[in-house]
């Protein structure tokens, strides 16, 4: 029997919760996918410790009501063709087809190598906030969170709430960018109350900015951070090192489909028009696919998604307005917190930039294009697929990552040699 | 944690480790061991992205290897085995 829906959209964040409630509410037929256990992305993680918070219940809420919304959990991409995906859950191949696909995978954080950041103990900063909601042990382990952006200081709240000992919150753009940020905010009400609940979160919790981690140490594992703060280094002990500098569009399934993307910037993102159409004809992406924009933006560009795969184009076009003016709060984000390109000088000679092959840097400096790097080194080869180090390379100006080929998630055998898939997989 | 929550029993390595309801395998591991596995030069590797991307996590889950315990909600009576192999690929 042929699993088909009018409708399919790859991702349960804000964009594609969004997506599915609208789609659904023209009548269609949806089926939302989520390579994780529970829906709302990363944004909205379900914390086994606490209760969600409101807006994420509303949107939980709004798809449950569809009885004509399929939620496929666990459910991995291995492959895709223009009307059908190959999806893998639980160790078992599907072939899901379908009318339309809505692209919202999301983003994943940007992890830039430094010297010793493989120890056991240097998570993301996103990364560690992700895996204390899921039950990682942090009550009474010192803490130091570093990097980049807001998210920082969502996640040093949420580890502080969870019981870890908060030493400090670094954060690398200066504090005349820091300052000229929060003097624009006040266009953005709700981003106001939120950052002030973050800061209340986070009272005596020392936040400097213009300062980042410059090294981890440790034998087995992290024992201490080097951080430069100013014209200074200081050495801080401590059990968990969290370094994240902002959040990159996952656009590998939109590669393999021979999606248009923007490549003008060191990370691209999806093209999409209004209507969040893609240029091709059955297929539309909203949130931070792209171009990163947060949750506000995800709802809005999932609910456009969603309306337009019906037709409904007075729906769409009635969210225009709401969207461009959420847009205008991303590009506020990426003019100051802007990288400092001393950043992109941290790792040195002997530093692993491709952790799942060992490759260093030195390895690399070579090479001009990351196939060829990759031929020679293995640099990429490994199950991250070139994720991880593709994407650190990109940011340090290395090379700029290959296009992704199936299966674009590692994969079982015998779900590579599902029979409607023959011609996409790789010989 | 409140003393509502929930808990499960897991095992790894042999030892057993209880965790709240939900919680994913590698929050039971990181109770019980800082490290998940070795990279090909067989130094100490343990979760980094924390969202699936990484396989810095990956362990044995069941008998299956190369899964990755943070895309995998721990269950009672899960059995886990973190590496000491040199891992590949």
């Amino acid at each position: 029997m042929v699993e088909r829906y009018d409708v399919l959209i790859v991702g349960a964040g804000p964009a594609g919760l969004a997506a599915a409630d609208a789609a659904a509410g023209h009548g269609l037929r949806v089926g939302l996918i989520d390579a994780q256990a529970t829906q709302g992305g990363q944004v909205w993680r379900h914390d086994v410790r606490r209760a969600p918070t409101h807006a994420a219940v509303i949107a939980f809420e709004a798809v449950a009501r569809h009885a004509n919304i399929a939620w496929l959990e666990r459910t991995q991409v291995i492959a895709a063709a223009t009307d059908k995906l190959l999806v893998e859950q639980d160790g078992q191949s599907r072939c899901l087809h379908y009318g339309k696909l809505i692209l919202a995978c999301g983003a994943r954080e940007l992890l830039l190598p430094f010297p010793g950041w493989t120890l056991p103990g240097v998570l993301g900063a996103g990364g560690a906030q992700a895996l204390v909601k899921q039950g990682w042990p942090v009550k009474g382990k010192r803490v130091v969170v570093a990097g980049s952006g807001p998210l920082l200081l969502a996640a040093a709240a949420t580890l502080r709430k969870h019981g870890a000992i908060m030493l400090g919150i670094y954060e690398q753009t200066s504090a005349a960018q820091l300052t000229a940020f929060a003097s624009r905010l006040w266009r953005w009400p709700a981003r106001v109350a939120q950052a002030v609940a973050l800061r209340t979160a986070l009272a005596g919790v020392p936040y400097r900015a213009g300062a980042f981690v410059r090294a981890a140490y440790g034998d087995a594992q992290l024992r201490a951070a080097e951080v430069h703060i100013g014209k200074r280094t200081r050495r801080i002990d401590c059990d968990l090192l969290a370094v994240g500098y902002g959040l990159v569009p996952n656009v590998e399934l939109a590669q393999l489909l021979g999606v248009a993307l923007d490549e003008r910037g060191r990370h691209p993102h999806i093209e999409v028009d209004e209507d969040q159409r893609t240029n091709l004809a059955n297929m539309y992406a909203a949130g931070e696919v792209c171009g990163i924009g947060g949750r506000d933006v995800a709802r809005i560009e999932g609910a456009i998604a969603g309306h337009a795969t019906a037709g409904d184009a007075a729906a769409a076009r009635a969210l225009h307005p709401a969207r461009r003016r959420a847009r205008r709060f991303s590009a506020l984000l990426e003019t100051h917190f802007a990288l400092d390109p001393r950043i992109r000088d941290l790792a040195d000679a002997d530093t692993i930039v491709c952790r799942c092959e060992d490759v260093p840097l030195s390895a690399l400096n070579d090479y001009t294009d990351a196939r060829a790097a990759k031929l020679a080194t293995r640099c990429g080869m490994g199950a991250c697929q070139g994720r991880i180090c593709g994407t650190a390379l990109a940011e340090l100006d290395h090379f700029p990552r290959t296009g992704s080929r199936p299966p674009i998630f590692p994969a079982r055998l015998a779900t590579l040699a599902d029979a409607g898939f023959a011609s996409t997989t790789p010989t | 944690m409140s003393s509502t929550t929930k808990l499960v029993r897991v095992w790894v390595n042999g030892c057993s480790v209880d965790v709240p309801a939900g919680a994913n395998v590698a929050a039971a591991i990181a109770r019980v061991v800082p490290v998940f596995g070795h990279g090909v030069s067989g130094r100490a590797r343990a979760p980094l992205c924390g969202m699936g991307v990484c396989f810095e996590c990956r362990v044995r889950i069941d008998g299956a290897d190369q899964q990755r315990a943070c895309m995998t909600i721990a269950r009672d009576g899960m059995r886990v085995q973190t590496t000491t192999e040199v891992r590949h690929g």
